[in-house]
């Protein structure tokens, strides 16, 4: 069985769909952006409540 | 001294450019609004927290940069510390095309060069598009098989839109200096500018939070948003 560092160094499986091709770990590192991304999004800052002044602005 | 004979401060009056050129720089940007302390309680959400991780990102990509020009490409390649920074140099390389693709997203879709912001967002597309050139100059420069496919593979590409006459990944001195000097100076360029101009015209805020953004031509406003509705 392949290790993770021969995947990495071997040449790259390339996805196609028409006009698009895509290797495999450019797929990865753009699905994970977008997994990043969304989860920017979604999950809450952490404050403690007491970082706005007067003006709403934050510490 | 009586007080019927003190006299006012004259006014300055800049006559030299350095004197106006400071001046403008007083108006513009005093120093509170340079280095600020504070922020709009919209900025309290992890979607802004990329701008500055790309920065960071960039600081770690020139320190280590740096340590690879001075040592050279024969340390780089064979010795384990010279590896090791080549792989430091290589990985904030990816967390820094990394976080500003996630950065240019959350802008796009927020907008970002709402209030008179169209300059900032200029200069960051600018700042990702020369970072792209500095990237396959830097893959170029590896002086090993993977620089000589990637080379050999792009100038076709660069050769069919006529770039080739100038710029040529193949020709290994032209890629040092344009990846160790002439792409790192531009990008520092542009990045100080995108950076002055969010200073300038502040962070933008959430498009339903611009009903409450001050305008900055008349006094501020104060803000109605809080941390808990940032995000």
């Amino acid at each position: 069985m392949p290790s993770i560092l021969h995947m990495i160094a071997d040449a790259s499986t390339y996805l196609t769909w028409g006009w698009l091709s895509v290797s495999v770990p450019n797929l990865i590192v753009i699905l994970l952006m977008i997994l990043v991304f969304i989860l920017a999004i979604v999950i809450p800052f952490p404050h403690d409540g007491n970082d706005t002044d007067d003006q709403g602005s934050t510490k | 001294m009586t007080a019927d004979t003190q006299q006012p401060p004259a006014e300055f009056v800049p006559t030299t450019w350095t004197g106006k050129l400071r001046g403008v720089a007083e108006r513009k940007l005093p120093y509170d609004k340079a280095l600020p302390e504070t922020q709009p309680a919209y900025v309290a959400s992890w979607i802004y927290v990329f701008g500055v991780l790309t920065l960071v990102s960039l600081v770690v990509i020139v320190i280590t940069g740096a340590v690879l020009a001075f040592e050279g490409p024969m340390w780089y390649n064979s010795s384990s510390v010279g590896l090791f920074f080549n792989s430091l140099h290589f990985w904030s390389v990816q967390l820094f095309m990394f976080f500003m693709v996630i950065h240019l997203w959350g802008k796009f879709w927020m907008a970002a060069w709402r209030g008179k912001r169209a300059k900032t967002w200029i200069t960051g597309c600018l700042a990702f598009l020369v970072s792209i050139g500095a990237g396959l100059s830097g893959y170029a420069l590896q002086t090993n098989f993977e620089s000589q496919w990637i080379s050999f593979q792009s100038k076709d590409g660069l050769n069919a839109t006529g770039v080739g006459a100038w710029f040529s990944v193949t020709d290994i001195g032209q890629m040092l200096l344009v990846h160790a000097f002439l792409l790192p100076a531009v990008i520092a360029i542009i990045v100080i500018g995108h950076v002055v101009l969010v200073r300038l015209h502040g962070v933008v805020p959430p498009i339903d939070a611009a009903k409450v953004e001050p305008d900055p031509q008349v006094s501020p406003a104060p803000q109605e948003s809080t941390v808990g509705e940032a995000s």
